[in-house]
């Protein structure tokens, strides 16, 4: 009876939250719009007017190519912390209430939640898959199903991490500081945008602890397909960044249970 | 004291001494009462008065500092899943999602509340031809009004036929008109499904529709009966006195007929037996102090009047200041 229960609360929230993606134009357009700007406007700009240093000696890496996996990154980053944080909005005007006295339990929420988020990220991710030929890589099948897989894990990690922040903030002015203290460092010190090598002490210990770091760096992978030239940017072997990831989904989404389980 | 009660048939709701504390404030205070199943039982009481504070403790969404509560048989603090499979519930402010429709809205609702899918169907159409939104269900809530809103609200909190309806102010905000319309709405709904209902208000003639009142204010009940039985504890009729030196009036009032004179901002006003006839010699005896006489029977305004020493009128805020009220409650918590 009360797996039934369970299922159907999951599925509501998650019905909730795919259903608004759907019909919402504007997150859309900006889901296709932000990383294309970037990918043209700073990739093409940086490697136009700078050399990449960091490429492997004798081996000619576009900046774009490299910077790439960083966007799908940056975009699935954004995507998950902005919905989950929609919460805050979703509590201070109104439908929080509706799931708060039903009567299913309320971590069950929390993982309709984080699946919604998770589903919604893997469509992002396969809109961004379609402008891999400007990073001149070439599309693949397995290249495809690997990168979903491991922006959907990504995905999954982030909601969860964007749950455990919502739960414990009460007001809308506090969503600019998640952004602000959190969002941004977390995409910069990510290896989204430059490799990781060659950084002073303190920023290489906090990109270490940047879920986003693994998650930008399991995309580099599962991007860059076997024997490319690239691979010499990737930082650990694939199972390694999804090993990491796994742990830290496991923790953010105990975590994000359990506070979305206290709160009034 | 619970066991010699398991012979009669148990009340719907059940509150002992029920205390919720906010740091230094008392929100709720040693507050007793039960509803017997069936019945329409009202909250009175300015806003402040701790009734959406009952309500949301008697929803399992907030924890009393002491006290018990229970619905339906089950205690709001060990069995907070049965309580809330028991109640609907439809809340000050909007509690919809606006980027959805009407039935979408239902349909996520039937799911928490685990209803078969076609029970559901059934029901919705039901409860949005009765609400006047079948025609507008596949509407976005965005595009609906106030008091479409609101009837899709008590639409959708009957919708899982709950054995408890709380409605908190379910009409706040919305006009005169709407608000007759909502309320012929919820007693259809309610004779359709048999739910008690447990409401709180600040609006006097809203609360005639109940069978019973609490009239509450900071935090107590200071009385509880019928609208009938409230009335009659203000003895006689109630004039009200319009006066250019008010506040001399009242003391010269008390001290000549020896009553009681409650003073509002704009008028003072007393019990009479028998208030038309009493009008001449009120103005005989001071001539020049009166500017206006009017008597009416006594209504709960009077009532809460006489119990509280204030107007209920006087003390209403904005549902916006209720959120700012909220939110600022909610940091404290936190």
């Amino acid at each position: 009876m009360i797996g039934r229960r369970v299922a159907k609360g999951i599925y509501a929230i998650w019905y909730r939250e795919t259903k608004r993606f759907l019909r919402d134009r504007s997150r859309w357009l900006g889901l296709i719009l932000q990383p294309l700007l970037y990918l043209m406007l700073v990739g093409y700009g940086i490697s136009a007017s700078m050399s990449f240093r960091q490429a492997p000696t004798g081996m000619h890496v576009n900046y774009v190519t490299f910077m790439y996996p960083g966007i799908i990154g940056m975009s699935v980053l954004f995507m998950s912390i902005f919905s989950a944080v929609g919460m805050i909005w979703d509590r201070e005007f109104g439908f929080l209430k509706e799931v708060l006295v039903a009567p299913v339990p309320r971590w069950a929420v929390a993982v309709g939640k984080a699946l919604g988020i998770t589903t919604i990220v893997v469509v992002q991710t396969a809109m961004l898959l379609l402008m891999a030929p400007l990073a001149h890589l070439p599309l693949g099948l397995a290249m495809a199903a690997q990168t979903l897989a491991v922006g959907a894990l990504t995905g999954f990690v982030l909601g969860c991490l964007g749950i455990v922040i919502a739960s414990r903030m009460s007001t809308m002015e506090s969503f600019q500081l998640v952004m602000n203290v959190l969002t941004m460092p977390m995409f910069f010190l990510s290896g989204a945008l430059y490799p990781l090598r060659g950084l002073p002490h303190w920023l290489s210990v906090l990109a270490h602890i940047d879920p986003l770091t693994y998650g930008v760096d399991a995309l580099r992978n599962a991007v860059y397909g076997q024997g490319e030239a690239a691979r010499a940017l990737v930082q650990y072997p694939l199972s390694v960044d999804v090993a990491v990831l796994a742990v830290m989904a496991v923790v953010f989404a105990l975590l994000g249970a359990m506070l979305f389980e206290r709160q009034e | 004291m619970p066991e010699d009660r398991t012979i009669a048939p148990p009340a719907m709701i059940e509150v002992d001494a029920l205390t919720k504390r906010f740091g230094e404030l008392t929100a709720v205070d040693e507050v007793s009462f039960t509803v017997d199943a069936g019945e329409i039982f009202g909250f009175l009481g300015p806003n402040g008065a701790g009734k959406t504070t009952t309500i949301k403790i008697l929803a399992t969404l907030m924890a009393p500092t002491s006290g018990r509560a229970s619905i339906a048989g089950f205690d709001v603090k060990r069995k907070p899943l049965r309580v809330r499979e028991s109640i609907g519930l439809v809340f000050q402010d909007n509690s919809l999602d606006d980027r959805l429709t009407a039935f979408e809205n239902l349909y996520i609702h039937a799911l928490l509340y685990d209803l078969p899918r076609a029970v559901f169907a059934k029901r919705a159409e039901e409860l949005l031809r009765l609400v006047d939104l079948y025609d507008r269900r596949n509407g976005l809530i965005r595009t609906f009004s106030g008091g479409m809103r609101r009837r899709l609200e008590i639409a959708r909190g009957l919708l899982h036929h709950p054995k408890v309806f709380f409605l908190d102010e379910p009409t706040l905000g919305l006009d005169p008109q709407t608000r007759n319309a909502i309320w012929q709405h919820v007693r259809a709904l309610r004779t359709e499904t048999g739910a008690t209902v447990f409401m709180t208000t600040h609006y006097l003639d809203e609360a005639e529709n109940c069978n019973r009142i609490a009239i509450i204010d900071h935090g107590r009940i200071v009385a509880l009966g019928t609208p009938d039985e409230l009335k009659r504890r203000v003895g006689g009729d109630v004039l009200v006195v319009v006066s250019p030196h008010q506040a001399s009036l009242a003391v010269a009032v008390a001290e000549r007929y020896g009553v009681e004179v409650q003073q509002t901002k704009e008028d003072l006003r007393f019990e009479v037996e028998h208030g038309p006839s009493f009008v001449p010699r009120l103005t005989g005896d001071f001539p020049g102090d009166i500017a206006s006489v009017s008597v009416h029977r006594p209504t709960l305004d009077d009532v809460f009047l006489k119990l509280t020493g204030h107007a209920i009128r006087e003390e209403t805020t904005s549902p916006m200041d209720q959120v700012r009220a909220n939110v600022r409650a909610m940091r404290r918590r936190s």
